[in-house]
């Protein structure tokens, strides 16, 4: 039997800063998870995914990263996403001291 | 040290001003990230977790006052104020953005620095000892011939789409400071009957599969190097597997072929390619020989030292700690520790790149390098230099007397920034750094190499740590194994294994335990970890890293 989907969001990097950037439900790239669209049907997360890679202009390596409903909006499940969502631990750099209206 | 020539700064400009017309088509659509990421690579600039990060090649570790300065200058202007050293000689920036690189790689360029080929499948920055021409155990200078190598493997058209990258380094010296046996290859300098050549090791390196280099040649004469050395990349440009990555690299081609096999291989090779050489590789290294000729030494008196050392208790430490013998008399080589407690490893603000600077031009013969384990030496310092020059440091918090010790680790950049990473490694060495420093036992430990990497690719050496820390990814959780008696001196060796993995709270206290079961289990203090682990072997080790199964096991 496969696997059941579970939640995601379309993210990949900003081609300009490097930054992480996850993709919204009205087709902007935003610099926070909370604001991503949270995609719950694996058919409408390979369409976002399309989406997403016929904008090369804007992003590098777009992909699907795991994610759940939090409180304030899609929460990263891998650390790797939480490191990615935030910023690295030994500085102080990143998303966790930017401003959120990039 | 090597100046650049009119073609080298022209080679330069042309190669800068081509990638500046590739970062502008990129950004105007014209390239995809397809086509783009071959040449971005090429000059390396890589793009990691949070930014792009671009990797600057500090050729054989060797840089002056006026190339720190403008490293300094380019972390403050197009980074957040600081740099990272790497485990192979180069210096890393963590944040710059596309469209600035261009701007970098010129400001490089005015210092003779660039980033070619330290990414791709092409051979990479040549390292060397970092003790290099200054050493009192050498028997001839690494540099010249690894520049030598630098300029002929740059842009060299054969070498361009190697089935993977390629890594070579050198040393001058019968101690091996240059960790040659876990390179590509590995060239040593060696004198028979008077005459200087090259032990030559092929197939050595560390990542999935670790292995030790074998010897393809005990004597290669010097005028036979570079169409030797040309001729074993060749026979790998040819051998090497490119339909798995993973069993790209020459080591595995070595392992597979046979190095008898490769050394015939190479042998024939040798026979066709010597003659188009024709002793022009000869006159280009007696050109760059002239510029490695050894400073103006100066002979003063010692007294300020004599007498700072007998009354200065943390003087004394640092200097017995940090600063090495020196071939001239009256000198000494200083190494200034990037591992203060609970620092980044590798990592300095471009303050401190600015201190060291002017260190190296008023005291030093102007001359710094950057080491495989992180840290910055001044090469050539006149002893009586040495109490201000340790003041100097210590106001820039860059006097730590830790080299060598158990809080002298290499990290690579791990999950905080690096794309390939499984688990984090900078916080493990920030952790054991800070937990050895409150034991106050660091002195009494001795000589300790810890090495962390996170992933398996191991750039931070964990293989030949004598204590090695693997992170990995287990079922979405960070999980940190250990291996034990790895060695990247002459005697290289791997390391071994412990056992199962520890979660990130549970890592510190198992290298806690382990460092006490040596402190229990030596003979004397003057036996180091790793001589007491050859005496007594892994068994009393794993005891101390899995007590529960040792009682288990006793019952």
């Amino acid at each position: 039997m496969p696997r059941a989907f579970t939640p995601k969001v379309v993210t990949a990097n900003a081609l300009l800063e490097g930054d992480v950037v996850y993709l919204t439900e009205d087709d902007r790239w935003t610099r926070q998870l909370t604001e991503a669209e949270l995609i719950e049907d694996e058919a409408h997360a390979q369409l976002r995914l399309l989406d997403a890679e016929m904008r090369p202009g804007q992003v590098v390596g777009p992909y699907l990263a795991d994610a759940v409903a939090g409180p304030d909006g899609p929460a990263p499940v891998h650390f790797r996403e939480t490191f990615r969502a935030t910023g690295p631990s030994n500085y102080a750099h990143g998303k966790q001291v930017e401003s959120k209206n990039v | 040290m090597y100046r650049y020539t009119d073609f080298d700064a022209a080679f330069l400009a042309e190669r800068n001003a081509q990638f500046r017309a590739q970062v502008a088509r990129r950004i105007d659509g014209s390239l995809t990230e397809e086509e783009f990421k071959p040449l971005r690579l090429m000059n390396g600039l890589y793009l990691q977790l949070h930014a792009y990060m671009l990797r600057v090649a500090i050729p054989y570790g060797t840089l002056n006052s006026a190339q720190m300065r403008q490293l300094a200058m380019i972390a403050e202007r197009w980074d957040k104020g600081y740099g990272h050293f790497t485990t192979r000689q180069n210096i890393q920036f963590n944040w710059p953005k596309l469209a600035d690189v261009p701007d970098m790689l010129d400001a490089l360029a005015e210092v003779g620095m660039h980033a070619i080929q330290t990414s791709g499948n092409t051979i990479r920055n040549v390292t060397a000892d970092h003790f290099a021409g200054a050493a009192a155990d050498e028997i001839a200078d690494p540099r010249p011939v690894a520049e030598l190598i630098r300029q002929w493997s740059t842009d060299h058209p054969e070498f361009q789409f190697l089935p993977r990258k390629f890594k070579v380094a050198v040393t001058g010296a019968p101690n091996d400071r240059a960790v040659t046996a876990a390179h590509d290859i590995g060239l040593r300098i060696v004198a028979r009957d008077g005459q200087i050549g090259y032990r030559v090791l092929v197939g050595g390196g560390l990542g999935r599969t670790p292995m030790i280099g074998k010897v393809l040649a005990d004597f290669v004469p010097g005028e036979d190097l570079l169409p030797y050395l040309e001729s074993v990349v060749a026979v790998y440009n040819l051998l090497g597997r490119r339909d798995n990555k993973y069993k790209a690299r020459i080591k595995i081609t070595v392992h597979e072929t046979g190095i008898d096999e490769i050394r015939n291989m190479v042998g024939d090779e040798f026979a066709m390619r010597k003659a188009a050489f024709a002793g022009i590789d000869q006159r280009m290294l007696s050109e760059i020989e002239s510029h490695f000729a050894p400073p103006a030494y100066e002979t003063g008196g010692t007294e300020s030292f004599d007498i700072t050392y007998a009354i200065n208790p943390a003087f004394r430490a640092f200097v017995d700690t940090n600063v090495d013998k020196h071939r001239q008399e009256g000198y000494a080589i200083v190494s200034v520790s990037l591992k203060a407690h609970g620092a980044t490893p590798g990592d300095a603000t471009a303050e401190q790149m600015r201190v060291m600077a002017d260190l190296a031009e008023t005291y030093a013969h102007d001359e710094l390098r950057i080491s495989h384990e992180q840290n910055v030496i001044l090469p050539h310092v006149p002893r009586r230099h040495l109490p201000r020059i340790y003041a100097a440091l210590r106001r820039a918090g860059l006097a730590t007397a830790n080299i060598g010790l158990i809080s002298d680790i290499i990290a690579c950049p791990g999950m905080d920034y690096c794309a390939l990473a499984t688990a984090r490694s900078i916080p493990i060495a920030q952790e054991i750094a800070t937990r050895f420093e409150a034991l106050k036992l660091e002195q009494d430990i001795g000589p300790l190499k810890i090495k962390i990497s996170g992933c398996i690719n191991a750039c931070g050496h964990h293989h030949v740590g004598h204590i090695g820390i693997l992170g990995l990814d287990r079922a979405g959780v960070e999980n940190y194994q250990i291996t034990l008696g790895g060695d990247g001196t002459e005697e290289a060796t791997i390391g071994e294994r412990a056992g199962p993995g520890f979660g990130a709270e549970d890592i510190v206290p198992a290298i806690e335990r382990l460092v006490h079961a040596y402190l229990d289990l030596r003979d004397d203090p003057e036996e180091t970890f790793l001589q007491t682990y050859r005496r007594l072997g892994i068994a009393p080790f794993k005891a101390a890293l899995y007590p529960a199964e040792a009682k288990a096991d006793a019952a």
